[in-house]
C-alpha cells in the first residue's frame, strides 16, 4: 500500500448524541494526492465524523493526529489553521454577500482598518484559473446557481490553504454537467498533492472517482473497498448488510382514467420571468409520467403550480375531472387527493423546529382521528408517528426528536413516510431520493411503482437519468418551459433523452439523423 | 429584481430626492420665493432645525437598532435603553452642577452612555445566555427603564446648562445649509458623524463582514472560525450605548431637564426608521429625517395657527407617517435573516 506518511489520521473516534452513539471507535487514515470515497447509510455517522474532524464537534473519545501530531481542535478557526477545508452537506454561504465577502469571512485580508476586497478578488482569480474554477467575485452568492455556489465553497477552502478537503455529499445538488465539471477538478486537485474525502450516496460516482472507499454502519467502520475490484452491488450491500437490488422490478402499467390534466400552463418564476411556456401533459391512473430534463428549465415551477403552490399565469390544471387552476394547497391535497414530495423538503417538506411525529401530522392534524373537536389527540398522533417511523425505517432516537437533528436522509425519508402513508390517487414527488441512501432508494422507488399498482397516478421530476429511466412509464422533457416531447419508456434511449434535454428538437433530431 | 437591486435603485432615488430637498430649501431661504408663507413653513430654516432636532434621538436610535439587528438581535428596547440613558445623565448633572460645565456634560454624556451599555449588555445576556424571547426581554428592558427612573426621579432637582451650539468656521457661513447643520452643539455634530461611521465599518471593516455574517447566517460564521455568540454580546453592548448617547442628548442638549416617560415613544419610532431605511445607516437617517420633519410640520402648522384643520389632526401627522411609511414598506425590507434566533452550535456540549 502507501508507504507514504498519512497527513490525517483519525484514531478511536467515538461520539455520543443524546440517545445517538454517531461514531463508535471510528479508525480513518488519509494521503497526500489521494481521493478517499466515505460510504454509508442515512445517519451512519458521515457528517458528524466530518464535523469532528473540521472542529464544529468534540469527540467523546478518540484522537486526531494530523501530518502525524495529535491535535486538540476548539473551533474550525484551528481546523482552518491545520489546513483543513470543509464543503459542507448544506452550503454555508451567505446569501446576501458577494463571492469576495464570503470568501474572505473569518480569514478577512486587511489593509488599515479596511478590508482589501481587490487583494481578495485577485486571489480569488488566480485560484479560479489555476483550478478552472470559473465565478465572477463581485457576484452576489444568491443569485449564483447551485453548481457555483458549490464552486464558490471549493474556493473558499482553497483561499485558506486547506490540503486536506472533506466534500460532504457535494453532487447531491447538481446537474449531472456540474457534477463532471467537478469531478476534473478533484482531479486536478488530486494531482496537486491535495488529500480528499468525498462523500455520495451514488455508488457508480465512488467507483468512478475515488482511490480508495470507505464504508461506515451505524457509527462504524464496516470495510474499505477498492473501486478497481468493487462493484456497485458489492458496496450496497457492504454499507445496508444485506443485498440491495439496484434496479426496480415492475411489471407493465395498466393506465385507467386521466387523473392529472394540464393544459397549456402558464407561470413566472421568483424573477418574474416567463417558467413555463405552456406545458400540457396528462398522467393516468397506474402510471408513472417522468419529468426530465437539466435543472432549471421549469420543472420546479411545473410542480408548485401543480401542488397550488403558485399561481399559474395561465392555462388550465384538472385533477380526476375537477379544476383547480385556482385552487389552494389544502383543496388540491383533500379534494384532488394528491400528495407532494417536494424538491426542497426543508423549504416545503418539515418544519425542523418541530418533534418527529407532529411533522407526520402536517397536513393531516386537523382530521380525526389526530383531532377531535378543537382539541389535538397526542396518543393518536404518536401510534402513527410510531408505525410510520418503523415502517419506513426513520432511524430516530425517539419520535420526540427534533426533525431539524436527523440526518439529512432521514428527513427525506420522513417526509416521504408522511405523503405516502394517506390514501391518495395523485402523487407529485420531486426529487424524492436525494440524498437518501441506495438501501432507502430502493425502497422508496419500490413504494412508488406499489402506489402505481394500486391505481394511483405518479408524477414524477427527477434530475437523475437513471432514476427517471427505472421508473417511469412514459418520459417527458422539459426544455426551457416547454414539453419537447413525451416517449414512451421503451423507446426513451439515454442518447434520445440527452439530444432532448440539450434542446435539440425531435425534428432536427431525425433530420440530423437522415443527413448522417 | 433581487431585493439587493431594488435597494440598490431606492438608495439612489433617497439621494436623488434629499438633494432636490437641500436645494429647494436652499431657494426658499434665500430668494423672494420665501414671502409665500406657506413655502417658508415647509421648508424655512425654523421648520428645518426644529427637524434636526427631533431627528437627531431617533437616528441614535435606529442606530442603536442596527447594531443590534445586524448582528441578529432584535431590539425592541431600543425605548428603556433611551430612558435609562437620559435618566442616567440627569442625575450625573445634577450631582456635578458645580463643576465646570463642559466638563459635567462631558461626564454627563459618558454616564448615560455607560448606563445604556449596560441596559445592551443586560438584554444580550438574558436573549443569549437565558435564551429569553428577544421582544420579551427587550419589553422587559423598556418596563425596567420606566420604572426605575420614575421610582428614583428626584422631581426638585434641576440640571443646570446644556450643550451649546458650536459654529463652524467657514462651513456655517453656507446660507441656510451652515445654520441648520453647521452650528451645532457637540452631540448632533456626534450623531451625524456616526451614521457614516457605522456605515465605514458595516461595509469596510472586518466588524462588519463579521457581525453582518453573524445576523444573517450564524452557522456559515461558525464554519469560518468567528465566534458568534461574542459578535452578538458585543455589538448588542455597544447597541445599549449608542442609545444611552439618545437618552443623553435628550437632557443634555435638547431639554435640558429630565421628565417621567420623557422618550415619549421614539424608541420605537427609531425602530420604525431602522426598517424603513433597510437596516441601513444612511436609510435608516433619511428615515428618522422624515419623520423628525413630520413633527416640525406639526409644530410649525400650529405656529403659523392653521384652523382650517383641527390641531388634533396636525398633532397626529408624526405617528400616521410613521404607520402608513411602516406598513408600506415592511413586506418589501429585508431583515437580517437570522434576526430572533438563538445560536446554539450543534456540538451538543
Ligand atoms: N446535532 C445533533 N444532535 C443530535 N443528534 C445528531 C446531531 N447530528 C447528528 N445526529 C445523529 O447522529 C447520527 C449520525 O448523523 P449524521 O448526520 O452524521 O449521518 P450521515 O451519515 O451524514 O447521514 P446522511 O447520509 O443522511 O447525511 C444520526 O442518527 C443523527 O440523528
Ligand atoms: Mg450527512
Amino acid at each position: 500500500m502507501d508507504t507514504r506518511e498519512p497527513i490525517l489520521e483519525v484514531r478511536d473516534i467515538t461520539k455520543v448524541f443524546p440517545g445517538v452513539v454517531a461514531n463508535n471507535r471510528v479508525h480513518l487514515e488519509l494521503y497526500p494526492g489521494e481521493i478517499l470515497g466515505l460510504l454509508g447509510e442515512n445517519g451512519a455517522g458521515k457528517s458528524t465524523l466530518m464535523n469532528i474532524i473540521y472542529g464544529l464537534y468534540r469527540p467523546t473519545e478518540g484522537e486526531i493526529r494530523v501530518r502525524g501530531r495529535p491535535v486538540t481542535m476548539h473551533s474550525p478557526k484551528d481546523a482552518i489553521a491545520l489546513g483543513i477545508g470543509m464543503v459542507h452537506q448544506h452550503f454555508q454561504l451567505v446569501p446576501v454577500m458577494s463571492v469576495v465577502d464570503n470568501v474572505m469571512l473569518g480569514s478577512e485580508s486587511i489593509r488599515g482598518p479596511f478590508l482589501d476586497r481587490e487583494a481578495v478578488a485577485r486571489r480569488i482569480q488566480e485560484i479560479a484559473s489555476r483550478y478552472s474554477l470559473e465565478v465572477d467575485p463581485y457576484a452576489i452568492v444568491e443569485d449564483l446557481p447551485v453548481g457555483v455556489r458549490q464552486r464558490v465553497e471549493i474556493i473558499k477552502a482553497l483561499y485558506r490553504e486547506a490540503d486536506i478537503l472533506i466534500l460532504d455529499e457535494p453532487t447531491s445538488v447538481l446537474t449531472p454537467q456540474e457534477i463532471q465539471g467537478l469531478f476534473q477538478i478533484m482531479d486536478l486537485l488530486r494531482r496537486q498533492g491535495k488529500a480528499i474525502i468525498f462523500i455520495t450516496h451514488k455508488l457508480k460516482e465512488v467507483l468512478h472517482i475515488a482511490d480508495r472507499i470507505v464504508v461506515l454502519r451505524r457509527g462504524e467502520v464496516v470495510g474499505e473497498a477498492d473501486p478497481q475490484t468493487a462493484s456497485q452491488a458489492s458496496l450496497a450491500a457492504m454499507m445496508v448488510g444485506r443485498e440491495v437490488m439496484l434496479v426496480v422490478e415492475k411489471g407493465p402499467a395498466s393506465p385507467g382514467p386521466v387523473v392529472l390534466e394540464v393544459e397549456g400552463l402558464e407561470a413566472v418564476n421568483d424573477l418574474g420571468e416567463p417558467a413555463l411556456r405552456g406545458v400540457s401533459l396528462q398522467v393516468r391512473a397506474g402510471e408513472i409520467l417522468g419529468v426530465a430534463g437539466v435543472q432549471g428549465n421549469g420543472q420546479t415551477e411545473l410542480v408548485e403550480v401543480i401542488t397550488g403552490l403558485r399561481p399559474a399565469t395561465g392555462g388550465r390544471l384538472r385533477i380526476a375531472g375537477q379544476d383547480m387552476t385556482r385552487a389552494s394547497p389544502r383543496q388540491i391535497t383533500d379534494r384532488g387527493q394528491s400528495c407532494h414530495v417536494p424538491e426542497d423538503r426543508h423549504a416545503y417538506g418539515m418544519v425542523g423546529a418541530y418533534p418527529v411525529a407532529y411533522n407526520l401530522v402536517l397536513n393531516t392534524y386537523y382530521r380525526p382521528p389526530f383531532a377531535q373537536g378543537l382539541t389535538i389527540q397526542e396518543e393518536a398522533i404518536a401510534e402513527h408517528a410510531r408505525r410510520l417511523v418503523a415502517e419506513y425505517d426513520v432511524r430516530t432516537p425517539s419520535i420526540y426528536t427534533r426533525a431539524g437533528s436527523l440526518s439529512g436522509g432521514n428527513q427525506q425519508k420522513l417526509v416521504v413516510a408522511r405523503e405516502f402513508s394517506r390514501p391518495i390517487q395523485l402523487l407529485i414527488a420531486a426529487q424524492p431520493t436525494r440524498g437518501i441512501d441506495v438501501g432507502s432508494i430502493e425502497f422508496i422507488h419500490q413504494q412508488i411503482v406499489a402506489k402505481r399498482d394500486q391505481g394511483v397516478a405518479v408524477l414524477l421530476v427527477s434530475y437523475e437519468l437513471d432514476e427517471i429511466m427505472a421508473l417511469s412509464d412514459r418520459i417527458a422533457v422539459m426544455y426551457q418551459g416547454q414539453i419537447l416531447d413525451v416517449l414512451p419508456a421503451e423507446e426513451a434511449t439515454r442518447e434520445r433523452l440527452g439530444l432532448l434535454m440539450a434542446g435539440v428538437h425531435p425534428q432536427e433530431h431525425t433530420a440530423a439523423g437522415l443527413s448522417t | 429584481m433581487r431585493p439587493h437591486r431594488v435597494w440598490k435603485a431606492t438608495a439612489i432615488v433617497g439621494w436623488v430626492l434629499a438633494l432636490a430637498l437641500v436645494a429647494l430649501a436652499i431657494l426658499v431661504n434665500t430668494t423672494a420665493l420665501g414671502e409665500r408663507t406657506w413655502l417658508r413653513v415647509l421648508f424655512g430654516v425654523s421648520a428645518l432645525n426644529f427637524t434636526l432636532r427631533a431627528a437627531i434621538p431617533l437616528i441614535l436610535g435606529a442606530m442603536s437598532g442596527i447594531l443590534c439587528e445586524r448582528s441578529g438581535i432584535i431590539n425592541i428596547g431600543i425605548e428603556g435603553m433611551m430612558l435609562a440613558g437620559a435618566f442616567a445623565a440627569f442625575v450625573a448633572k445634577t450631582n456635578t452642577n458645580d463643576w465646570p460645565l463642559t466638563t459635567s456634560l462631558l461626564f454627563s454624556t459618558l454616564v448615560a452612555v455607560g448606563i445604556g451599555g449596560i441596559m445592551g449588555l443586560l438584554h444580550a445576556t438574558f436573549s443569549i445566555r437565558f435564551r429569553m424571547d428577544q421582544i420579551i426581554s427587550g419589553t422587559v428592558i423598556i418596563i425596567l427603564a420606566a420604572g426605575i427612573s420614575a421610582y428614583l426621579f428626584d422631581r426638585d432637582a434641576v440640571a443646570e446648562g446644556k450643550f451649546a451650539p458650536i459654529a463652524i468656521p467657514l462651513l456655517s457661513q453656507i446660507p441656510v445649509i451652515g445654520p441648520v447643520l453647521f452650528a451645532k452643539p457637540l452631540l448632533t455634530y456626534l450623531a451625524l458623524i456616526l451614521v457614516a461611521l457605522l456605515h465605514v465599518g458595516l461595509f469596510y471593516t472586518r466588524w462588519g463582514l463579521r457581525t453582518r455574517a453573524v445576523g444573517e447566517h450564524p452557522r456559515a460564521a461558525d464554519t469560518v472560525g468567528i465566534p458568534v455568540n461574542r459578535y452578538r454580546y458585543m455589538n448588542t453592548t455597544l447597541g445599549g450605548m449608542v442609545a444611552g448617547l439618545a437618552g443623553g442628548y435628550l437632557v443634555l442638549e435638547a431639554v435640558g431637564q429630565f421628565q417621567e416617560g420623557m422618550t415619549a415613544g421614539r424608541g420605537f419610532i427609531s425602530l420604525a426608521a431602522m426598517i424603513f431605511g433597510n437596516w441601513n445607516p444612511f436609510g435608516a437617517m433619511g428615515a428618522s429625517v422624515l419623520f423628525g420633519y413630520t413633527q416640525a410640520l406639526q409644530n410649525e402648522l400650529l405656529l403659523a395657527g392653521v384652523k382650517t384643520v383641527p390641531r388634533h389632526f396636525i398633532s397626529m401627522l408624526p405617528y400616521l407617517v410613521t404607520i402608513v411609511v411602516v406598513s408600506g414598506f415592511v413586506g418589501r425590507v429585508r431583515p437580517p435573516a437570522a434576526e430572533g434566533k438563538v445560536y446554539e452550535t450543534e456540538g451538543g456540549e
